[in-house]
């Protein structure tokens, strides 16, 4: 069906109109370089529109559907602990912070970690307290010129959370922020915003997980920024497991120093439209990321999974596994675009895609996009998308194992490559009982 | 302990199994000869239960069941096993994962309760000696960057540890030096005993010095030809198989 006019504009003059009475209701913040951002992105939000299968970018990743629900605006919310419980990961310890429809919650939060090893506060907090941290910083790593969505959130960005970890400093406990949608009442629009600094040396691990909790429609558009210092060192797990009502629009943007490493872990289980941007600018010698990633749409779960790794420096190396187990109707896309810049000489660059299509309503979309532009460098990339091996099959029903089992088996292993990287116990734990389940249907 | 009574089987269009006739007894090693495209490897398949050959006439009785009716993996809890020409590669899932859960689904079927940790680390031991295979191999990925002699010789263990009723070994000595033959015979003939038969099907005669059958059989256009005690075997490697042709077109 072919969207019409009104159905792209309701939502985004539902939005400029809602920024535009926020702005009448500000005094002095108005007039803030802050704010001066945030007005600039909007104004590009209103250029650019939301995306249509025409742009390039979106081509594959319908947002038609979330432009016809009726969102509110309105992001208050009546949760308390007691509701927090379903949401609950086992054993789950460290620095543990909630966010409901995109608000810090402090009094649902648990700060394990001293001060001293990591400063935690809200971004409205930030805001207030630390005007020339966020002077520094905001919208400086992610690029809202040529994405609606990035535009989107940085013209409303209020909260999410900033991380800054000091020079020299390991932060013993993983920071895990956990983002709940709140949609019991009513179709909840949030826009986490996101700033994640460490400093040289330092080193942290950093989950982000999505949940809705009712069965509204639940929309995220979050945006991460993080800047690693010379000789930092990051774990970033990105996790997924959200309802057939949600929608996920999200960009990370990474920029290394020379000597930092950056691993992360993208896992979508479940959600009914999903797309991740995770953009990593190697602008240091040395500079190592590693990048893994798993999908696993079905029903009619979309997952589109953009990356785009800038080698602008030389001698930096990033390699990066995606893989992705599609069912029933569900549909996914894997966009991975490596830049080598001229000067980026002894770069080394892998990327691979691997996909197992179970149903014939199942479609995966691929496309590895290298742009190399020195000469001597290590490059490679390749994608796969097949059914399960028969003959592996065959071979384990021959042993006694029961066609069911060994698909399990089979799928259950293909998995492993991705959920092993997550060193966080009580999350693997949790999202490989998530897939056994999701096998087992 | 299994009959095979006028087996017809096809692939797609093309007819491999013609009518074949064959009876194995319990304790008995049965030697199944012939040339390229006898119908050999499609035997083995249609004995295991592979999906892409279709019977298309005949039956097959194992210990009084009717083996054509069960899915692969219940003939395997029935006691048939088949050491493949090609093992297949499976990443990601050891041989001792994948062995442990074949013999406890096995058991299951069987009515038995699974083994725990410490009984199938023994049993396992116990087995790795006898193919004189080792540990390392078996905690990496199923036949993964295995050589030749390596994955065959875990097709071995794994029948040692499965100890099935009938044993099929379909070329189990294709591209397998000396050393790598004998340790696969000696782990053959070491599971050797009257509750047992076992189906070794070779190109070559060499085999059988290590593996003496009680029968030799040659398999040609789909049937079983000729049959006799194991100096059959010694013949064929001596006068080829084309007197054998020309007795059945005279």
């Amino acid at each position: 069906m072919t969207p019409t006019i009104n159905t792209y504009n309701h939502f985004k003059d539902q939005l400029l109109a809602s920024f535009r009475l926020a702005e009448d209701r500000m005094n002095g913040e108005a007039k803030t370089a802050f704010h001066g951002i945030r007005r600039a992105a909007l104004d590009q939000f209103d250029r650019l529109g939301f995306p249509t299968l025409r742009h390039e970018e979106w081509k594959y990743s319908n947002v038609t559907a979330l432009l016809k629900e009726d969102f509110d605006l309105d992001a208050s919310s009546s949760l308390t602990a007691n509701d927090l419980t379903q949401l609950e990961i086992p054993n789950l310890d460290g620095n543990i912070l909630y966010f409901v429809n995109g608000r810090y919650r402090a009094d649902l939060s648990r700060v394990v970690s001293p001060a001293s090893e990591v400063e935690l506060l809200s971004f409205a907090d930030a805001q207030k307290a630390e005007p020339e941290l966020i002077g520094d910083h905001f919208s400086r790593y992610a690029d809202y010129q040529d994405n609606a969505f990035t535009a989107l959130n940085t013209a409303f960005a209020q909260d999410g959370i900033v991380i800054r970890v000091p020079a020299n400093t390991t932060v013993a406990q993983p920071v895990i922020l956990r983002f709940v949608t709140d949609s019991r009442e009513k179709n909840i629009v949030s826009q986490p915003r996101n700033l994640i600094l460490v400093g040289r040396n330092a080193e942290v691990t950093v989950s982000e997980s999505y949940r809705t909790l009712g069965d509204g429609a639940g929309f995220t558009n979050v945006v991460t920024e993080i800047n690693l210092e010379r000789d930092a060192r990051m774990q970033y797990y990105k996790v997924q497991n959200d309802t057939e009502q949600s929608y996920h629009i999200g960009t990370t943007q990474v920029r290394q120093a020379d000597s930092s490493h950056f691993y992360s872990a993208t896992v979508t289980l479940n959600g009914n439209f999903v797309r991740n941007n995770l953009n990593i600018v190697l602008n240091g010698q040395h500079a190592e990321a590693f990048m893994y990633g798993l999908y696993m749409p079905n029903g009619k779960q979309h997952v589109d999974n953009h990356t785009l790794v800038d080698h602008a420096m030389p001698n930096s190396y990033s390699n990066e596994l995606y893989k992705g187990i599609l069912n029933d109707s569900g549909t996914g896309v894997f966009n991975g675009k490596i830049y080598v810049r001229p000067d980026a000489q002894k770069t080394n660059a892998y990327q691979s895609c691997k996909n197992v299509v179970l149903a014939p309503g199942a479609s995966m979309n691929t496309k590895p996009q290298l742009e190399i532009y020195a000469d001597d460098v290590k490059c490679s990339h390749g994608t796969t998308t097949g059914q399960l091996n028969d003959e592996a099959l065959f071979y384990m029903q021959s042993r006694g194992i029961p066609k069911d089992e060994a698909r399990t088996l089979l799928l259950y292993a293909f998995v492993q490559d991705v959920l092993s990287q997550i060193k966080i116990q009580p999350i693997r734990e949790y999202l490989e009982g998530v897939v056994r389940q999701k096998l087992g249907e | 302990m299994l009959s095979i009574n006028n087996l017809h089987a096809r692939i797609g269009e093309k007819e491999i199994l013609k009518g074949l006739n064959l009876t194995v007894n319990s304790g008995e090693i049965h030697a199944i000869m012939g040339p390229n495209g006898a119908g050999k490897s499609t035997l083995a398949s249609v004995l295991a239960g592979r999906e892409d050959f279709e019977v298309t006439d005949g039956s097959v009785d194992f210990e009084g069941k009717d083996l054509l009716d069960m899915a692969p993996e219940v003939r395997a809890a029935e006691g048939i096993f088949l050491a493949f020409q090609y093992p297949v590669e499976i990443p990601g899932v050891s041989t001792t994962n994948f062995l442990k859960t074949a013999m406890n689904e096995i058991r299951k079927h069987r009515g038995q309760d699974p083994l725990d940790a410490v009984q199938f680390l023994r049993l396992m031991k116990e087995k790795m000696k006898l193919v004189n295979i080792d540990q390392s191999l078996l905690s990496r990925s199923l036949n993964e960057g295995f050589s030749g002699g390596e994955k065959k010789r875990n097709e071995i263990f794994q029948m040692a540890m499965l100890e099935p009723k009938l044993a099929i070994l379909d070329e189990t000595d294709s591209g397998l030096d000396i050393d790598a033959l004998r340790i696969v015979a000696e782990g053959v003939n070491q599971l050797r005993s009257p509750e047992r038969a076992t189906l070794v099907i070779t190109h070559y005669q060499r085999l059988l010095d290590y593996i003496v059958p009680d029968f030799v059989h040659v398999l040609y256009q789909g049937r079983i030809v000729k049959s006799g005690p194991k100096e059959l075997a010694m013949e064929l490697e001596e006068r080829g198989y084309d007197w054998i042709k020309d007795e059945i077109h005279a």
